[in-house]
């Protein structure tokens, strides 16, 4: 079972809620931070970290003994990562996307296989806790790639929390895409409101579950909740501001560490989630 | 020419609230909002149209049945797991790479090109705007805030204009590469702790890799003061300019439900006068002031 917790609007609550609901659920668990951009979980859980692996994505490199200056690669090209200038090829290794069109469209076979940094995945423990994140390298364009590759250490039957990127675009797709919940987290502001729609379209693209936290959740207006009620998503949980929580946060310890009492709080919500994903109740 | 970039790394810093409070105080100049994946900003200007663009970004593969053998091919070669077993397309995987197109040897795959959002100029009560909305789960988020930069360039530059105030976008990726390279300088919003520390250690890293001059400020300073003092250590350091520390003050919320900024909004002097301070700050920058005989040395707020 994979759960995602994401929310259209960045500093809304995604690594409060995705770290504390990790650590208080009776089951071994595996976080994983896909927030690769600028990950943040790790602050709060302290792993003690494993094994740490740097991961690259292919690149065109050019044999020049073989290459003839036929121009197909630059052609087949969409992103513009290869040009030909005289008759050698000059290789953008930024705008790659990965495709591997010229290494299949050369007659020479003169395109190889080469290597772009994409950054580090890091593997630890806390307790029953597995925690992956990944950690892009800054200067890195794309983060889809290394969060498809922190992604790709979910193995069958694990129950994965996974914090995604802010936004709606294809970081944040990429990270939720096929979860089995997306749990979202919002306040209660016109930011947060209008962030949170945008957020659930991306949902009812992708056809999942959701449910929503409301974080902050006395420091605004109604309108999230009567939003949730017209479009019939479930309000798991609210959590009113507290300057205290504020400060718990900012030194990177966990409101479960803090208050015990809010353990309970997010065993709660753990099961409200796994309720609607046996109910496979998908918003329309 | 000058471009001023609001970034911060963590995202939900205050970016957009600090955003549109310079736009009472500055003057002459035009707004650009690059957060186009999850725009804000419009929500305290109510910037009205007058020229609405698509946005066309990639194509994306579509298999016609009807020409499909089943070959494989396709399958084979997609390293984005975009194709399905019936030889579909999945259009939120798919990556817009074409190789499949080029490959079917029954050419049986279309390409059409996208509309991936739309681009708007605006008029608002504070001047022009150009901002947009990417569409949802769409792709190439960095072309659609490199094309309104250029807008926004090619606006200010029409108008006479001497100035542009952009609102980026949170994380260190493409949107934010998009949003930095060839800006003036960029102010980073950080607020006090661990989270907006590391992330804005990162931000920074990327503005240096780009050589773009940095300044800093803090929101919500006096959430935890230490940390606070951590990041203006970190600033020092890194010889970033700190123009300011704001408290924290729900007036920023309330003016924010009212579809105002802190200025208009008129109910908290000592936020109007931090910001005011923080603005004077920014614009008598070396980076940012546009006569060279004004420039004063920003004098560090630590207490």
């Amino acid at each position: 079972m994979i759960i995602s917790v994401a929310s259209g609007k960045g500093g809304t609550g995604k690594t409060t809620i995705s770290t504390n609901l990790a650590l208080s659920i009776d089951r071994r668990v595996k976080l994983l931070d896909c927030d690769v951009e600028e990950p943040n979980a790790h602050l709060f859980i302290n792993p003690d970290i494993h094994t740490d692996e740097t991961v690259y994505t292919m690149i065109p490199e050019i044999d020049q003994t073989l290459c003839n200056g036929c121009r197909k690669c630059a052609e087949i090209c969409r992103f513009n990562a290869l040009t030909v200038i005289g008759e050698k090829v000059i290789v953008f290794p930024e705008l790659c996307h990965s495709c591997g069109g010229c290494v299949v469209v050369c007659p020479e076979h003169a395109v190889e296989e080469g290597a772009r940094e994409l950054g580090i995945i890091e593997t630890g423990s806390r307790d029953r806790l597995t925690f992956i994140h990944g950690t892009m390298r800054v200067g890195e364009a794309m983060s889809p790639p290394l969060i498809r590759k922190v992604r790709s250490k979910i193995k069958e039957d694990d129950l994965v929390i996974i914090d995604a990127p802010p936004g709606t675009s294809c970081p944040v797709i990429t990270a939720m895409k096929n979860t089995d919940f997306v749990l979202l987290v919002t306040e209660p502001t016109p930011f947060g409101l209008h962030d949170l729609k945008l957020a659930v379209e991306a949902v009812k693209v992708l056809g999942m579950p959701c449910g929503i936290v409301i974080n902050r959740s006395d420091i605004g207006d109604h309108s999230v909740q009567e939003y949730a009620a017209q479009e019939d998503i479930p309000v798991l949980l609210e959590i009113p501001f507290d300057r205290r929580i504020a400060e718990i946060y900012s030194r990177g310890r966990l409101l479960i560490e803090e208050f015990p009492t809010w353990r309970q709080t997010f065993k709660m919500l753990y099961r409200d989630i796994v309720e609607i994903i046996e109910s496979k109740q998908v918003i329309q | 020419m000058k471009e001023l970039v609001i970034v911060s790394g963590k995202g939900g810093t205050g970016k957009t609230s600090i955003t549109a409070a310079f736009a009472s105080m500055a003057q002459n100049f035009v707004l650009c909002d690059a957060d186009v994946d999850a725009a804000d900003l419009h929500l305290l200007m109510n910037p009205q149209p007058y020229s609405t663009n698509d946005f066309i970004g990639g194509s994306i593969a579509v298999i016609r049945q009807e020409d499909c053998s089943s070959c494989g091919t396709c399958l084979e070669l997609c390293r984005f797991e975009a194709i399905t077993d019936t030889f579909e397309v999945d259009p939120v995987s798919c990556e817009g790479c074409g190789v499949c197109v080029d490959f079917c040897p029954e050419q049986a795959i279309d390409f059409p090109k996208q509309k991936c959002g739309e681009w708007f100029l605006s008029e608002s009560r504070m001047g022009p705007m150009v901002h947009a909305r990417l569409g949802i789960a769409e792709e190439n988020s960095g072309k659609l805030v490199s094309l309104i930069r250029q807008q926004a360039q090619a606006l200010a530059k029409q108008q006479a204009r001497e100035l542009i105030i952009t609102d980026g976008p949170p994380g260190v990726g493409c949107p934010v590469i998009a949003s930095i390279t060839g800006a003036t300088a960029l102010l980073i919003v950080a607020e006090p702790s661990l989270s907006s520390l590391h992330d804005m250690k990162r931000v920074a890293e990327l503005a240096d890799h780009f050589r773009i001059p940095q300044m800093l400020c803090i929101n919500k300073y006096d959430i935890n003061r230490e940390i606070s003092d951590e990041i203006l250590k970190e600033a020092e350091q890194r010889n970033i300019a700190v123009v300011g520390r704001i408290p924290f003050d729900q007036a920023f919320t309330h003016s924010m439900i009212a579809g105002q900024n802190i200025i208009e909004h008129g109910k908290s002097p000592k936020l109007i006068e931090v910001l005011t301070s923080i603005w004077e700050n920014v614009s008598n920058s070396e980076q940012m002031c546009t006569d060279s005989s004004q420039i004063i040395p920003i004098i560090s707020t630590k207490q």
